[in-house]
């Protein structure tokens, strides 16, 4: 799950982590007031969407006064900002962000991650801070700098040493990096987060070590001893099929296509997406009813697949293993009938019961096809929306 | 022949009076496999379906010569249970529970250093070895004894992978699971390297999906060491990037862990790739010169 900045920089706060003073608006009044409470100086207006290159989209502005605070936070609320993280469309923007300015002396790259390689969490910093991360390990790799954490030692200080003596931090200045960086590591640890970044972490002229951005992604699996975290939740910035989806403990997500696909099982629901597209196709979902769907979850996942105005056509593909072929064939049959559905429905079912879940679908006097292969299904929805 | 488990393999089920670890514990000793023991704190001295039931895991070691166990609790006890079971030094731990959270996965990886335990999982269907021993969630009757090794990250794709190799007379060795987690126990390589060593198994198949590097990674050891043929997949070549697809490991994100990636070194080792999941079971026939 993500959050927003601000959201982001309260937590950081809470850790320790510097950051500047500011204020969320979601009109242009309460921006100028924002900008006049934080002294009427130079101010950065700052649109919240979950999505990065903001700065680049135009939703990061340096305003001089606050009726330019005003008017820029204008141009902001209710339209859509388009960045190359948020699709041609854009993400609506709700509120601003109205900042004090910072004279910047140098602007650097801090982040938490997991390395997965390791199974440990690795801190990785960079004197070239502001711009993207994934250009600088590409385009000069050497100025990428990590270490690997102990998870029953945390970040130890000899640690961050190294680092701030490897980016070069002034002696006078090395205590206050090294507390940004503690506060980074436990906000991640404590917090369960799967990403805490802080691009750029700035040295300002008077002194300061500040976060100037900050963006954390929180592990959903954690959210059972995370209810803080969960609160911070924005389902405007979500898909609402996946916002409806998730309420049923249904993995779905929203792709580009026309068939929707509804599968038990990740690896499987991918492999169907794989070979719609093998035939020719292009799936209009991922969808994972798990592995022990019941009737109504097979009734949701349906509903919710066909709310979809561009499916044309519909997948079904089961292995059943834990999960019948009799239970998921009633589900399915019961659904069908009582949704009218009106787009061709291919049903591919494998394993457990399969006989008794091929003869209720025959029984049921529905327009279903049936395929006994991965191949046979994908050839055959492909075909049936032509 | 066969890895990690055989017809002598006995097994604990952490999580026993569950209802979906009552439901595999009951299937698991249908299909045959010596399911000695369980365990749930507080519920010591029960029994469900004549096995006996112990209150900690160091107990049911003691007392029913365990050496493998498997893992049904709910996530927010999982990490807890491994420690256990860890500590017990039971040599197998498979842990088929989904959600651990990746900080607790952490801790059990730097706990597990050093000791004799491995672990597979969590987040996985678990292994079975066709006519001997099946440990965890996956249909038995869908598998027939042979000389062909599966590992895979996913559940049902590898049933349907398992499905393809039966029907073309294709029995397997072993199939192993690892799981669809970021952070887990065994990886690919781990269990390339056994099946390499085991002379009941004949050929391997691999079966990845998009997230991280561990198919890269068995690629660049594959490529040298490998002395059976090999036939692969890999799931999610059509994912997005940045949006997790379903498992808590598979997304690619910053442009890292696509399918083309791993596709290609996979091809560079010289397995036998598929590419449609339809195919899984011809690759391998290919892969054997069948």
């Amino acid at each position: 799950m993500n959050i927003h900045e601000f959201q982001a920089k309260e937590i950081l706060k809470r850790f320790g982590v510097l950051v500047p003073r500011s204020i969320v608006a979601t009109t242009t009044e309460e921006a100028k007031k924002a900008a006049q409470d934080l002294g009427g100086g130079v101010c950065v207006v700052k649109a919240q969407i979950h999505a990065g290159g903001r700065g680049k989209g135009g939703g990061v502005k340096v305003v001089k006064t606050p009726e330019e605070a005003a008017a820029r936070a204008g141009d902001m609320l209710g339209k859509n900002l388009v960045t190359h993280q948020t699709g041609p469309e854009g993400r609506k923007v709700r509120r601003v962000l109205i900042e004090q300015g910072l004279n910047i002396a140098r602007e650097l790259y801090l982040a938490m991650v997991l390395d997965r390689a390791q199974s440990r969490v690795t801190v990785i910093c960079s004197s070239e801070g502001g711009v993207e991360i994934e250009k600088v390990a590409e385009e000069q790799p050497d100025k990428i700098l990590k270490e690997t954490i102990d998870p029953v030692i945390g970040l130890a200080a000899f640690q961050c040493r190294r680092l701030a003596f490897a980016l070069g931090i002034p002696a006078e200045l090395t205590g206050k990096f090294i507390g940004a960086m503690q506060g980074l590591y436990r906000a991640f640890d404590e917090c369960d987060a799967s990403l805490a970044e802080i691009n750029p972490l700035v040295l300002t002229k008077e002194g300061q070590v500040l976060a100037l951005d900050a963006k954390m992604n929180f592990d959903s699996n954690a959210f059972f001893r995370q209810k803080d975290i969960l609160a911070l939740r924005d389902i405007d910035e979500e898909d609402p099929r996946e916002v409806e989806a998730s309420k049923f403990d249904l993995s779905y997500i929203s792709l580009d296509g026309n068939i929707a696909c509804m599968v038990n099982g990740a690896g499987l629901a991918m492999a169907t997406m794989d070979i719609v597209k093998v035939y020719g196709g292009e799936p209009a979902n991922f969808l994972d009813v798990g592995g022990g769907a019941d009737k109504a979850k097979v009734a949701n996942a349906f509903r919710i697949l066909l709310a979809d105005e561009r499916v044309k056509g519909v997948l079904i593909n089961i292995f059943g293993g834990i999960m019948r072929c009799d239970i998921l064939a009633q589900g399915v049959v019961d659904a069908a009938r009582e949704l009218s559905i009106k787009v061709p429905l291919v049903v591919r079912m494998q394993g457990t019961n399969v006989e008794q879940g091929r003869k209720i679908l025959a029984d049921s006097g529905l327009t279903i096809i049936t395929a006994e292969t991965m191949a046979e299904a994908a050839e055959k929805i492909v075909n049936a929306i032509k | 022949m066969s890895i990690l488990v055989n017809k002598n393999t006995r097994v604990l089920t952490q999580g026993i009076t569950g209802a979906t670890g009552q439901f595999h514990t009951k299937a698991c000793k249908e299909y045959g496999t010596q399911m000695v023991a369980g365990v749930t704190p507080g519920k010591g001295g029960t029994a469900y379906e004549g096995i006996p039931i112990f209150d900690t895991v160091d107990k049911a070691v003691r007392a029913t010569g365990a050496n493998a166990t498997v893992i049904y609790v709910p996530p927010p006890f999982a990490a807890d249970a491994i420690l256990e079971a860890a500590d017990a030094d039971i040599p197998l731990i498979i842990c088929i529970t989904e959600g651990v959270p990746v900080r607790d996965m952490v801790k059990v990886k730097r706990f597990l250093a050093g000791r004799s335990s491995q672990l597979l999982g969590p987040n996985c269907p678990g292994t079975i070895t066709p006519g001997e021993c099946k440990i965890g969630i996956m249909p038995g009757h869908i598998h027939r004894q042979g000389t062909i090794g599966v590992v895979s990250r996913s559940g049902t794709l590898t049933y349907e992978a398992v499905d393809q190799l039966t029907r073309l007379g294709m029995g397997q060795s072993t199939c192993v699971g690892i799981g669809g987690d970021p952070v887990h126990g065994f990886d690919f390589l781990e269990v390339l390297k056994l099946f390499n060593d085991d002379p009941g198994t004949e050929a391997v198949v691999m079966i990845g999906e998009i997230g991280g590097s561990s198919e890269e990674e068995a690629a660049a050891w594959i490529k040298t060491n490998m002395k059976k043929p090999m036939a692969g997949f890999i799931a999610g070549q059509t994912a997005p990037s940045g949006k997790r697809m379903g498992h808590a490991g598979a997304i690619i994100s910053g442009g890292k862990g696509t399918a083309s990636e791993k596709v290609k070194a996979m091809k560079q080792a010289g397995i036998h790739m598929a590419s449609s999941p339809a195919d899984i079971g011809r690759s391998m026939q290919e892969a054997i010169g069948k």
